[in-house]
Formats: structure tokens, sequence, C-alpha cells
């Protein structure tokens, strides 16, 4: 690695649709959370205005509602997307398919997570860990919009919702959906931290743009390792 | 068993004898109409039903329960209800209310289950205990399961009332030492209508025996199997104060200045928001006030396992296997504290063991600077 500089080679990664996906997702993961903590706990409010003036809780739900319906179909979109996006968006990059899928993953852990030394090798689209933890968050989506939509089923008239009126019958109840509904935000709070400061230190020791790749869609790969990959 | 039938008197002329006036008939037969959600012409049904068939034979069980369904049933708001459908209609067996007893009453209630086999309605009030062979709960002899079972056989349906017999109540709270059961664990096969409340409405459970005699068959279920007409709605979506909760008004503690304005119970631990029954529309004691109007949260009794769904008055349940005081948010917010910490730690980590790979990153942006020119 000792040399002048080096050539960086653009390579798109990330489709546009892939990028809307993942800022629209993000804004609806925020507003779903810091909304559905609310509704949890709402805040104590001191007020001498008539209830009939006032609609603070309902908006906060009408929120919550409407950001879990563009969650729903966006994550929909996302998974339709894993099938005809290119090679970085498919599902392949999700699901451990193959003994080498998980070789890969062991050596992110590895070199990544425990920061033993060996052979940096970082990949160009998702790697085999951080494409599997997606795969789990997908997993918690799943989760999320089943017991969302069963807790909503019996405040709406939408055949839509209401094809999630046996969810409640499942867990036993609205109380135990809503609890594990609850639980579960505290999975994309976790996500979402660990997420953001991994992307920070794939720019840092990686130095190809990691960061600004959810924006442009490309990063900067070097062109030995460029050649090598083409190989 | 035709014949006795038809010397039975009906339920209108049982009623007659008894001193009720057709007025008075009238009345609750619009009235139970309206309870059970159907259009106008229901009322003519019911009336119709009531004058022409003699009174259907109804065992009553008794096991774990504390009989506040009893009590409910008999508090219900028109008289009629309580002569028509218990002194008259359920006095086949019940432990509680009739008059035999001893073997005298077991060999009236063999008797009912052996002349209208297939015929009668069983009534269950109570959870039936499995564990060591049901020694926890025995009747003349016999265990619990037992009972249920010799009745269950020629019951034509069953009715499963209150929580204990839906979901076991407190009797199945965690650690059930008796194993309390509900009833449409135990038996199959049979048409199971669940009738949950710590106790029921009392105008619920005559609406439901109503429908019963009227129709000839259950009234229409949830997929829970409780009446539709009854359960549909949450106790959220009926409150008085629900433009409280809409505003965002609520009582903090049950002292407050909230409290006494009235204002949304949510944060004290009301689960109206998960609860489904109609306390909010019928209300108890001949509609006087239910627990919201009295300015104590519904504490969601006819749910499944309420009990272990607590704190009865904190929004959030206790987070499993983190002691009484831990909540979702609490373990929640450690375990981003542990997060927080992690990543410090490795971006500490970042900075020296991958030094070699940041430094020859800055190095050579630092060189291509140079070169440039100012």
């Amino acid at each position: 690695m000792k040399k002048k500089g080096h050539y960086l080679r653009r390579v798109f990664v990330w489709q546009l649709p892939v990028r809307v996906y993942h800022w629209l997702n993000a804004l609806v993961i925020v507003a779903l959370c810091a909304t559905g903590y609310l509704i949890g706990s709402p805040p104590a409010i001191m007020s001498n205005v008539e209830a009939s003036h006032r609609y603070l809780f309902g908006i906060i739900r009408f929120i919550h509602f409407v950001a879990a319906y563009i969650f729903f179909f966006n994550f929909i979109f996302r998974i339709y997307w894993g099938f005809v996006g290119n090679k970085y968006a498919d599902w392949k990059n999700f699901i451990p398919t193959n003994k080498k899928y998980f070789q890969q993953m062991w050596e992110v852990l590895k070199l990544d997570i425990f920061m033993m030394k060996g052979k940096e090798n970082p990949s160009i689209g998702h790697n085999a860990l951080a494409g599997f933890t997606y795969f789990l968050t997908f997993i918690a989506f799943l989760i999320q919009c089943i017991t969302g939509f069963g807790l909503y089923a019996s405040m709406t008239d939408w055949w839509f919702a209401d094809m999630f009126v046996w969810v409640s019958n499942v867990f036993g109840g609205d109380f135990a959906l809503r609890n594990w509904h609850h639980a579960a935000m505290w999975f994309f709070i976790l996500f979402a931290m660990v997420h953001v400061y991994l992307v920070f230190y794939h720019d840092y020791v990686e130095g190809r743009g990691e960061i600004s790749s959810m924006g442009g869609g490309w990063k900067f790969i070097e062109e030995e390792v460029f050649e090598e990959e083409k190989a | 068993m035709a014949a006795p039938e038809n010397k039975r008197p009906t339920y209108y002329e049982e009623l007659r004898q008894r001193g009720y006036s057709r007025r008075d008939f009238m009345k609750f037969c619009t009235m139970m109409a309206a309870y059970l959600g159907l259009e106008a012409t229901g009322t003519a049904q019911i009336a119709n039903t009531l004058l022409k068939t003699p009174r259907i034979p109804v065992i009553w069980l008794h096991f774990q329960e504390c009989t506040c369904c009893s009590e409910s049933f008999i508090r219900s708001s028109h008289p009629i209800v309580a002569d028509i459908l218990l002194d008259k209609l359920s006095l086949d067996y019940t432990e509680t209310l009739m008059a035999a007893s001893g073997h005298a009453a077991e060999a009236a209630k063999e008797k009912t289950m052996k002349d209208y086999y297939g015929e009668y309605v069983l009534c269950v009030e109570g959870s039936v205990p499995v564990d060591n062979d049901g020694v926890y709960c025995c009747i003349g002899g016999k265990s619990a399961i037992q009972v249920l079972e010799e009745a269950a056989a020629g019951a034509k349906a069953i009715i499963a009332w209150g929580s204990c017999a839906c979901n076991g109540c407190v009797q199945a709270a965690y650690p059930n030492p008796t194993g309390a059961t509900p009833i449409h664990k135990l038996v199959k096969g049979k048409p199971i209508i669940k009738v949950p409340g710590c106790p029921p409405i009392g105008e619920v459970m005559a609406g439901v025996l109503v429908h019963i005699i009227t129709f000839g068959r259950l009234p229409e279920l949830d997929k829970v199997g409780r009446p539709k007409a009854f359960y549909s709605k949450r106790v959220h979506d009926s409150c008085y104060r629900r433009p409280y909760y809409d505003a965002g008004l609520f009582v903090e503690s049950f002292d407050d200045e909230n409290a006494k304005k009235g204002y949304c119970l949510y944060k004290v631990g009301c689960k109206g928001p998960m609860t489904y029954n109609s306390c909010g529309i019928i209300k108890w004691n001949d509609g006087v006030s239910y627990p919201i109007q009295s300015g104590h949260g519904c504490i969601g009794c006819s749910e499944a396992n309420f009990w272990d769904n607590g704190p009865l008055y904190r929004q959030m349940a206790s987070f499993p296997g983190f002691g009484i005081e831990s909540n979702a948010d609490k373990v929640g917010m450690v375990a981003a504290g542990v997060t927080a910490a992690g990543i410090a730690v490795h971006a500490i980590a970042t900075n020296v063991r991958k030094k070699k790979l940041v430094d020859d990153l800055v190095a050579e942006g630092k060189e291509s600077e140079k070169e440039l020119k100012s």
C-alpha cells in the first residue's frame, strides 16, 4: 500500500431506488420510534385548554399510523428491488446461501469487530456480516409490521389492516401484542446507533467514501483492488 | 323427549304465572333486542320465541370461581332477566341457587342430562384444575374435570361464563399452582361461547342466553370465541374520557388536579385501549357507572392473562426477567447505554489497531494536498 497515491475507480453501488428506500426508511423509523415512545409514555402536560380544542395525542398517533403505512410499503418495495436491482441490492447479499458467506462473516467479525490483525479485504457493497444483520432487521421489520397492524386492526375498517385481526389472538391478546411491539422498538434504536457508528468507522478506515455513498450512490475503489475483483 | 316438552309451560306462560304483564314482557324483549344489536323486527322474533317455546334445560356448573358471574347475572337491570333466566331457566342444576342439595341435587342433574341429552345448554363458571388428577376441585366425589366431561357430552352448546372459564383468570395466573385450565382447552367438538369478564356484565350474559333461546344457535362470535355484539369494541373506543386521551391530557396520579378534572386514566394504568368489552356502553348496576366513570382505570378483566400483564396501575408491563420495577423502556435504555459504551471502546480500539491503515490514508491525502498549488 506504500505507493505515491491510489488511483480510485468510481463504482456505482447504490441505485437510486435503494437510496430513496434508505432515506425514507430512516425518516419513518425516526418518526415511528419518537411517536411510538410518546404513545407508550406520554409527556405530562398541564393545560387549561379544553380537550375539544386540543388533539395533540391524536396527532402523535396519526403520524405514527401514517409513518407505519409508509414504512410497510417501502419495505415491500425493497423486497421487490432485491429481485430486480443490481448485484449490490440483490437478496443474496442478505441471506446466507453458501459456505463462503459464513466464511466472509467470520472474516468481518475478526477484522472489524474484534480488531484482529489480518489481510484487509473490504467489500464493495454490503459486507457479509452487515448483509446478514440487515436480514435480521428485515425480520424485525416484519415483526413490527405484524404486531403494529395487529394493534391497529381494531381501529380501522380498511380491509388491508383488517387482514391482521388474527394477530392479537396469536399473541394472547392486545396486552401482550402491545408489549412485544414496544420492546421491539428498542431493537431499532440499538440498530440505528451501531449502524451510524459503523458507517463512520468504514469511512474512516477504508477511505472509500462510505458515508457519501448513500447520497450519490458510488464508492471509490482502489484501482488494484478493482482489477483484482474484476478478474 | 317430545311428549314431556309439549306439556311444559312456555317462557311467556311461566312469566304470566309469576305476575308479569304482557307489557313488561314486551319491554324485556325490546331491551334484549337492543342489547343484541338486532334490527327492530328482532323484538318480535324474541317475543314470538319466548311465547311459544318451553324453557330449554340448563345445567350451570361451578368450579374454581368466586360466583361473581352469578352475582352479576341476578343483578342485571331488568327483573325478568333474573326471573326468566335463573328461576325458570337454570334451576335444573346450579350449586349456588338451587334448593336441592347433596344426592338429591346430583340426581336432578343426572336426570336432566339423561332426559335432555343433546338438548341442554351447559353453562360453566370457573376454571378447571387439571394438575394432580384434579384434586383441587371436587364436587360430589368427582373431580371438576370429570364433572365437566360428563356434562359436556350431552350438551347442545357450552357457555363459558367469566374470565375463569374463558382464560383461567386469577387461578391461572403465574405460577398457576392448580393447573387451572379454561374450558375451551378441555372440551373439544362442542360449540363454545366465551363471555369473559370478572364478572361479565349481567345484561351481556342475559343477551347471550336470549339469543340462544330465540335463534336456536350461538350469536356471531369473533376470532377468540366471544359474541361480537358485546366484545367487538375496545373499552377505549366507547370511553367518555376519550377526548382527553386524544388531547393528550392525562391523570398523572390519583390525587392530582387532573384526576379531579376527569382526565384520561391512561398513564395510571388504564387498560381500556387493550380491552374488548361493552362496559362503556351498557355500564354496571343498571347503568349507574363503570370503573372509568368512577375514577379508576380499566384493569382489563375480560382479557386473557390480565393478572400476568400487570402492574395494574402502570401502562407499561414489567419486562420479563428483569424484576417488578422493570419495563421495556428501562431495559432498553440500559441496553442503549451498554451499546454506546461498546461503540466508544470500539472507536478507541480502531485508532490503536487500525492505526496504520488510517495513517496511510491521512498521509496519502496530505501528500496530494502538498502537491497542489495554493
